[in-house]
């Protein structure tokens, strides 16, 4: 029988390798032409905590996260009352374990199928250095009836650089957990696609900007931004650009800025705590007009927050964080694949407007892994005209697109000084009102003039009920509409993937019609909300559904907020 | 070097009037850099010059080259970030006391460690000029002219010397701005020097610390060969006075930062990234 969704929680202490079970079960599952999405809840420790692999496989790419679990396999029940928010099980779910006497409080054994399998003792006796997990991934995959040898495979790959014996181990534990399947029907998905890519949004976000020319990076690990670094560290140096390790992410981004400077396109990722570092130096980024990309992976907050969980509240520290008039780009994409897109925009928009740009991913997003049709990358834009030589060249020369001359380092008769002081068209610093007014209106002229084409968001439906959000809660947003929709509701989803500048004409047009409108985002301030009031006039009732982490956005969850208002009407 | 001709050291200066009181010591420095970059033959077009925020950091307009200036602290990453991206540059980072051993502080000690080819100028007057004569990190503990402190700091001096020494840098300089001759001969050796070398020179203050026109009769040059013994540097930065000029301290060194030196094939390592990609 095949559903739309299966959604299957893998569940253990922190170190018991659940997220490798998650991981090699999504990738045989791909390689099968399956979808599906693979979130990664962690707590805060470094080992011995907890871990869950949240598998999301369903026939088609609109990835939420799962709103109830239709099987859990607990390798043990360690701190698994951690997960009582993420991890809601299904009526008549299937829990696979091995003791149901550790039965956590909170789950009902009547109302569930609760099956006890002995993991450990099988993965022993299959082999002496077996281990549970690898006898778990046997088992799902049995169950969803996937061959053996694909999985087999993907799990030996993926212990190449060990000992034989670990191999050896690997195997023979999947082949005993295919064994070991309980003979239960668990109904599955179509699988009638080709293979996707499997990428995370941070893997992506990092393919994004180097193929958009990024060839050199600064950064200062941070959580949940430091896998994108981690991924781009070898296909730099490969491709003859490096990484630099900084002392901090104020060196970090004056490095990127030094990069960048040099003519190098020029990159670094962080999160909230990070991104408020570098804020005066992003202000220079756009004083001086010199291009560079940050990429921040959104986190709850404020201050260390909720490091592990996603949530969109970095969106006013992204937008207003800058002292004085600071214009630059704000981006957010709407997805795990749409991370390729967004950021190789970003960078081809920085390097063209000769300005910042902050790319607001999130922790959902960003750490989940997920299957997806090939991605598509930010076309080139147009070249620009060349620039004037020699006794004449003015770095910051008034233009009517605002675009000044940009000449690096090495050029002959380019040179000049870039500074963080307002200057003159020539890059002396000068404090004349005349010189401030006509560099103000130059910066802000640029990006005022940005004309984004279709790539600003997306609309989904066209009912006289909005629901506006931006960047990762596009699918969650999308997915109610759609719901709400066939329960009649006539709605249209609309996601902001530009955010600054402000694509204030299409979404006009986007909003046209629209007598009622839900600004949806996850935090609980209406930062959306409260930066929309101040671009564009908003007609019709206009209500606030702020939601913060640490759970993810789910479509049920938006649906319930929005049914509740419009009971009360 | 695209300088076709052979440059003066007058051919350096951008014509940009300094904002600096007459008879600050950083004057010496601007005409030490230009004269050592006129008997380096460097080119123009080749060399950046890289600050912070303070009256030494407005150099670089000064100086006809590229230049950037950046915000209070943080010259030294930027400098070394344009070195990492491209290291056929030669790349000179300068600024104050206050610049680069307070609020830059933890910059100062990395780029030590860190060990990039480029030449770090710390211009030192013992006070912030620019917000009207605060002290700074190497200000006498004692010094009560500033009304913020009015009785003095009460902080021992940082040691510039011992903490780059201390952090790992291989080549440590000090001058005087009353030696513009050797200043010039020092940044030439910095800059020919390959790996991370800090010029400490001490610029008087003529507006806040007019005192140190007494440097003048305790200032003296090394005459020893430099040390290349940690230990042994570690002793006479310590024991010093800090007021002997000269280059102090070099060490061979290993460049921390390579860069690469052949790159693949662009289609290739894409190729191999879109493999990655598959399940």
């Amino acid at each position: 029988m095949a559903v739309q969704e299966l959604s299957i929680a893998i569940t253990g202490a922190g170190g018991a390798g659940v997220i490798s079970v998650g991981e090699l079960l999504l990738r045989s599952w791909a390689a099968a032409g399956g979808r599906g999405l693979l979130r990664k809840a962690f707590g805060p420790q470094i080992r011995g905590g907890e871990a869950a692999a949240l598998l999301k496989l369903c026939d088609h790419e609109q990835y939420t996260a799962a709103e109830g679990y239709d099987l859990l396999l607990a390798v043990d029940w360690n701190n698994f009352s951690r997960f009582g928010d993420e991890i809601v099980l299904k009526p008549r779910a299937t829990v696979i374990c091995q003791d149901s006497a550790g039965l956590p409080q909170g789950l009902l054994a009547d109302q569930l199928r609760v099956i006890e399998i002995p993991i450990d003792e099988l993965a022993r006796s299959a082999h002496p250095g077996g281990r549970a997990n690898m006898l778990a991934l046997g088992m799902l995959a049995g169950l969803l009836g996937l061959e053996r040898s694909p999985v087999r495979e993907r799990a030996v790959a993926r212990l190449a650089g060990k000992a034989e014996a670990y191999r050896e181990a690997a195997t023979a534990c999947i082949d005993a957990g295919f064994e070991a399947a309980p003979a239960i029907e668990l109904p599955t998905p179509r699988c009638v696609d080709s293979p996707g890519w499997y990428l995370s949004g941070n893997q992506g976000a990092g393919y994004g900007v180097l193929r958009a020319g990024v060839r050199f990076v600064a950064a200062y690990p941070i959580t949940p931004a430091s896998d994108a670094l981690e991924y781009l560290a070898a296909p730099l140096e490969q491709l003859g650009g490096a990484l630099v390790q900084a002392e901090d992410e104020l060196a970090a981004i004056n490095m990127v800025i030094g990069g960048a400077y040099g003519g190098v396109p020029s990159f670094t990722a962080t999160s909230g705590p990070g991104l408020a570092l570098m804020t005066e130096s992003i202000g220079l980024a756009v004083a001086s007009e010199t291009p560079v990309t940050i990429l921040n992976v959104m986190r709850g907050g404020p201050s260390t927050g909720i490091p592990t969980k996603s949530e969109q509240s970095d969106l006013n520290i992204a937008l207003h964080g800058l002292h004085g008039d600071a214009p630059h780009l704000v981006l957010a994409p709407l997805s795990v694949a749409d991370c390729v897109f967004t950021a190789s925009w970003a960078v081809k928009l920085a390097q063209r407007l000769q300005t910042a740009a902050i790319i607001l991913s999130d922790q959902f997003i960003g750490q989940s892994t997920a299957i997806v049709s090939r991605p598509r990358e930010a076309a080139a834009l147009p070249p620009l005209e060349a620039v004037a030589a020699g006794e004449d060249y003015l770095r910051y020369a008034l233009t009517e697109s605002g675009l000044s001359p940009l000449a690096a380092p090495g050029e002959a008769d380019h040179r000049f000084t870039a500074d963080g002081l307002e200057h003159n068209e020539r890059g002396t610093p000068s404090a004349s009102a005349a010189d401030h007014q006509a560099q103000l209106d130059k910066r802000a002229r640029k990006l005022e003039l940005l004309d984004p084409g279709a790539d600003w968001g997306e609309v989904i439906g066209d009912g006289s009920v909005g629901l506006l959000c931006f960047g990762s809660a596009s699918a969650a947003v999308a997915l109610a509409a759609q719901q709400l929709t066939e329960a009649g509701t006539s709605c249209r989803a609309i996601s902001l993937r530009l955010l600054a500048p402000l694509p204030v004409a299409a979404l006009a047009e986007a909003l046209d019609g629209c007598e009622r409108l839900f600004v949806v985002e996850h935090n609980h301030g209406g930062q959306l909300l409260r930066y929309l009031r101040g671009e564009l006039a908003l007609a019709g009732a206009v209500h606030g559904l702020a939601l913060p982490g640490p759970v993810p956005l789910t479509a049920r969850r938006i649906r319930h907020e929005i049914e509740e208002i419009l009971s009360h009407e | 070097m695209n300088d076709a001709i052979v440059l003066k050291p007058r051919d350096y200066k951008s014509g940009v009037k300094p904002i600096w009181c007459p008879g600050c010591g950083h004057y010496s420095v601007l005409n030490a850099i230009t004269k050592a970059a006129a008997a380096a033959c460097l080119s123009r077009d080749d060399t950046v010059l890289v600050s912070g925020i303070g009256c030494s950091s407005r150099l670089p307009a000064y100086v006809d080259s590229y230049g950037f200036h950046g915000v209070h602290g943080r010259g030294l990453a930027v400098a070394q970030g344009l070195k990492v991206a491209r290291p056929e540059l030669t790349v000179i980072a300068l600024g104050g006391d206050g610049d680069g051993f307070s609020i830059g502080g933890n910059h100062f000690m990395h780029a030590c460690r860190r060990n990039i080819d480029l030449t770090y100028i710390a211009m030192d007057n013992e006070v912030y000029g620019m917000t009207k004569g605060q002290a700074s990190p190497t200000t006498p503990l004692d010094w009560d002219r500033s009304k913020l402190t009015p009785h003095g700091p009460g902080v021992r001096p940082f040691k510039p010397a011992a903490v780059a020494l201390a952090a790992g840098a291989p080549w440590i300089a000090r001058g005087y701005s009353g030696n513009p001759n050797q200043i010039a001969r020092l940044i030439a050796e910095a800059i020919a020097y390959p790996g991370f070398s800090f010029l400490h020179v001490l610029t008087q203050c003529i507006t806040y610390c007019p005192e140190q026109t007494d440097w003048k009769s305790v200032v003296r040059e090394l005459d020893d060969e430099p040390l290349g013994n940690a230990d042994e540097a570690a002793a006479r930065f310590f024991a010093e006075d800090g007021f002997q000029t000269g280059v102090l301290y070099r060490r061979e060194s290993a460049l921390a930062q390579p860069v690469a030196s052949s790159p693949a094939d662009p289609e290739s390592v894409f190729a191999d990234l879109q493999g990655a990609f598959q399940p």
